[in-house]
């Protein structure tokens, strides 16, 4: 396999692994933030606990999202040299930004948190974390705002044959930006609620701790459901401006060959055959194309091969049209992994507001704790659906992928980074489930006790 | 200045804060399997870091991203060119970062032992390893005219880069043990500032032989060479007072003159390199310089303006840190989290 192919499934698997970790951490840290608030004003000590309990597991996750971090912000010039030689003036820009404004707030008020229980005030504790959501905030929006730049690139000239910052205005007010972040941190939002409902769900499924875990459940609950339903508000947002810039990952995700017709109609399932660039089955849902495309009921979306048309023709010759396939499974999976969250999301509270939740249904418990799995499923189909989707550009419309890649890398160097990476996430991954899994089964009211060699708990030194 | 110096001389800053931080977390990681007789002492040295290891490593990541916003060639060249020395230094980063979170997760000796492990490798791989590619950078790699970097094992392996890596690596060790005396009480003080002592002299032999062999390797000191021995005789210096304050059980001064020796070291490759940033053993004509790797004026001043509103911020909060964990770690308290 050569290098490009390589670099790719190291891109791609390296990205999807530390994405799985990123907005449990950005969820988590809200979580908590409120939860600890509520214990600082309120002053009762069951909220204190939950925090530190839902902490543990945002440690053991933040770890992991940190460590692969690096690897995220190193690859770019150890992969895509060119691409970093490229674009490094726009595109390294934001990173270090990031780096000087959301790592070091991150990485210095997590220590406070986790050290400073009895070493400062109550309140500068709980600044602490608000200041360690906020960490994951701004580095969220950076680097957002780094992969808006590669959507759709704006304020930059092409000089040298680099592509160099001439605005940095234009690059955090991207319109591609606007859409994106509120989408993407939503999304983080409702992942952290989730795992919390998903968890609470499962232990008042087996009646343990059932005070604890019900108001867990129910204050997680409450951020779920506004921020999937802020997800969706803003993915219609965020499709209709893919529409104007990037109509081919649209038409893509859609299976779209030749015109849609006006009104377009959405299509459900399709039975895509890349070869003869035709689908030979499809069930729509008329009107709903034009509805997500231009927010009112006509319009006509353009189609692919009149895309590739009009990309040779700006491009010159080649081949522009994405995995199609891809691409629109993995929209599907996100939209359908959506919609359940905000129905699961909807009864929830309707279970809340009538007061039903000290003998909620087992049957919607467990769908509850399954739906734990949701989030992670749609955000990872979410980004193979803008990462894949742009393809064959890294840079839409300004560099490929295939002129990205380190040109004087081996693929046997590479192959031997993917073998041991995707080793080592295989170990983490395992490692961290099994961790979860622990410290959820302790509860809450063990943490005291456990290596309790050096630990009296009456003892007002601890 | 022009902006292209200032930020040369930031990137510096930010590898000499690497190193003096990380260096000594580097080194009470290495600690845990030299210094440490039981669990508790191993469970004391990681907790007298446990707050600020994470911030320390902050300077390398964003060391790398001013690199890559500033001088994106530098860092292209550099990335792709040292692929596999990243790859070892990646997953040494990574199993210590977590090695620090995992390890008392669990009640079990062989979880334990298998996380300390990792604490070890991870400890004394990094600082091995970006110490061999940063004295590469002054003896010269082979990098063609279209920046490309193209080189073969013995150009990054060899006797004056190994002498590096293992100079650095002791050096982490004995800044480290010296940040143990100022954090710990009774038996693990007393035992790190012995040893610390002890190493004294082989961390002299090396760095003298460092000291010769750059004189004779390489071109630095015909470039920068007033400065240079500047450089040097400080460091010697700063040497022989940290061997002082040890026997005075000054801890604190100590400290810090075993931080300005590491500084001092990460410096003067710096200054060796200036304006170049990385050295071309095919041709001068093919060096990376401050001008041919770095990004265009608006992003340099974008960038200047950004770091210079953000640094005191960010130098003031890591600063408080420290102060709020400035007690010394008792075995008696609880010692986990």
């Amino acid at each position: 396999m050569d290098t490009v192919i390589l670099s790719r499934i190291q891109f791609a698997s390296t990205t999807i692994f530390h994405y799985f970790f990123v907005p449990v951490s950005i969820g988590l840290a809200l979580l908590i933030a409120i939860m600890e608030t509520m214990y600082v004003r309120k002053g009762n000590e069951e909220y204190k606990r939950m925090a530190q309990f839902w902490g543990k597991l945002f440690l053991i996750n933040f770890a992991v999202g940190v460590v692969t971090g690096i690897l995220q912000e190193f690859q770019f010039g150890m992969n895509w040299s060119d691409y970093s030689r490229f674009v490094g003036d726009v595109f390294g820009a934001p990173l270090a930004i990031e780096a000087l404004l959301a790592f070091f707030l991150e990485s210095t008020f997590i220590g406070v948190w986790i050290f400073g229980w009895d070493k400062v005030s109550k309140r500068v504790h709980l600044v602490s974390i608000w200041l360690v959501a906020l960490g994951t905030m701004l580095s969220a929006f950076w680097i957002l705002a780094a992969n808006s730049f590669m959507q759709h690139p704006v304020g930059f000239e092409i000089n040298n044959g680099r592509a160099e910052m001439n605005d940095i205005f234009a690059l955090i007010t991207n319109g591609q930006l606007l859409v994106e972040f509120p989408h993407t941190v939503l999304a983080a939002y409702a992942t952290g609620a989730f795992l919390v409902t998903g968890i609470s769900a499962y232990k008042l499924l087996k009646k343990q701790d059932i005070p604890f875990f019900r108001k867990s459940f129910e204050i997680a609950a409450i951020v779920g459901i506004i921020s999937s339903f802020g997800v969706a508000v803003a993915g219609h947002a965020q499709a209709q401006y893919l529409v104007e810039t990037q109509p081919m990952k649209m038409a893509a995700s859609e299976a779209l060959w030749g015109e849609s017709g006006d009104p377009a109609p959405w299509t459900v399932f399709a039975n895509i055959d890349t070869e003869n660039q035709i689908n030979t089955g499809e069930v729509q849902i008329p009107y709903l194309l034009s509805f997500l495309s231009y927010s009112k009921f006509s319009g006509d979306v353009k189609g692919m091969l009149e895309l590739q048309k009009e990309y040779e023709l700006a491009y010159g010759p080649g081949d522009y049209i994405p995995p199609v396939k891809t691409t629109f499974w993995s929209f599907r999976i996100m939209v359908a992994a959506g919609s359940l969250m905000i129905a699961l999301g909807v009864y929830a509270i309707y279970l809340m507001w009538r007061k039903k939740m000290d003998r909620p249904n087992t049957w919607f418990m467990r769908f509850m704790f399954w739906g734990l799995l949701l989030p992670p499923i749609a955000n990872t189909s979410g980004w193979i659906m803008t990462e894949i989707g742009r393809q064959p550009w890294t840079v839409f419309g300004l560099m490929t992928t295939e002129d990205s890649v380190s040109p004087n890398i081996t693929s046997g160097q590479v192959l031997f980074s993917v073998i041991s990476f995707t080793a080592i996430y295989a170990i983490l991954g395992a490692v961290l489930i099994g961790l979860f899994v622990k410290v959820i089964k302790k509860g809450p009211y063990a943490m005291d006790n456990e290596h309790g060699e050096s630990h009296d708990p009456y003892n007002k030194e601890d | 200045m022009s902006l292209n110096e200032l930020w040369f001389l930031l990137i510096a800053v930010l590898f000499v804060g690497f190193f003096f931080l990380e260096g000594f977390d580097f080194g009470v990681g290495m600690e845990t399997q030299i210094l440490a007789k039981n669990d508790t002492e191993r469970r004391v040295l990681i907790n007298s870091i446990g707050p600020f290891w994470d911030a320390n490593e902050v300077w390398l990541i964003t060391g790398a991203g001013a690199m890559f916003a500033a001088f994106p060639h530098w860092y292209a060249t550099l990335f792709s060119g040292f692929y596999i020395p990243f790859v070892f230094a990646l997953l040494a980063l990574i199993a210590r970062g977590v090695a620090f979170e995992f390890r008392g997760k669990r009640d079990s000796k062989a979880w334990q032992k298998t996380w300390d492990v990792c604490i070890f490798f991870g400890s004394f791989l990094p600082p091995f390893l970006l110490a061999v590619v940063f004295a590469s950078f002054i003896k010269g790699l082979p990098i063609d005219g279209d920046m490309q970097m193209y080189a073969g094992f013995f150009d990054i392996v060899n006797v004056y880069t190994v002498v590096a890596g293992i100079t650095v690596v002791l050096l982490c060790l004995v800044h480290g043990l010296m940040f143990t005396t100022l954090r710990t009480v009774g038996d693990l003080q007393v035992r790190a500032r012995k040893l610390a002592q002890k190493l004294l002299i082989p961390l002299a032999v090396l760095l003298v032989a460092f000291v010769i062999m750059t004189y004779t390797m390489t071109d630095i000191f015909d470039k920068r060479g007033v400065l240079l021995w500047i450089v040097v005789v400080l460091g010697v210096v700063a040497y022989l007072l940290s061997g002082y304050f040890m026997t005075k059980k000054k801890d604190g001064y100590a400290f810090g003159m075993t931080g300005a020796v590491m500084a001092l070291s990460v410096a003067s490759i710096f200054i060796g390199l200036f304006p170049r940033v990385m050295i071309s053993s095919l041709d001068q004509a093919f060096n990376l310089t401050i001008t041919n790797a770095a990004s265009g004026h608006y992003s340099l001043k974008v960038m200047t303006i950004v770091a210079l509103t953000l640094l005191p911020f960010v130098l003031g909060y890591q600063i408080w840190s420290y102060f709020v964990f400035h007690k010394r770690i008792h075995e008696k308290e609880h010692l986990e989290y």
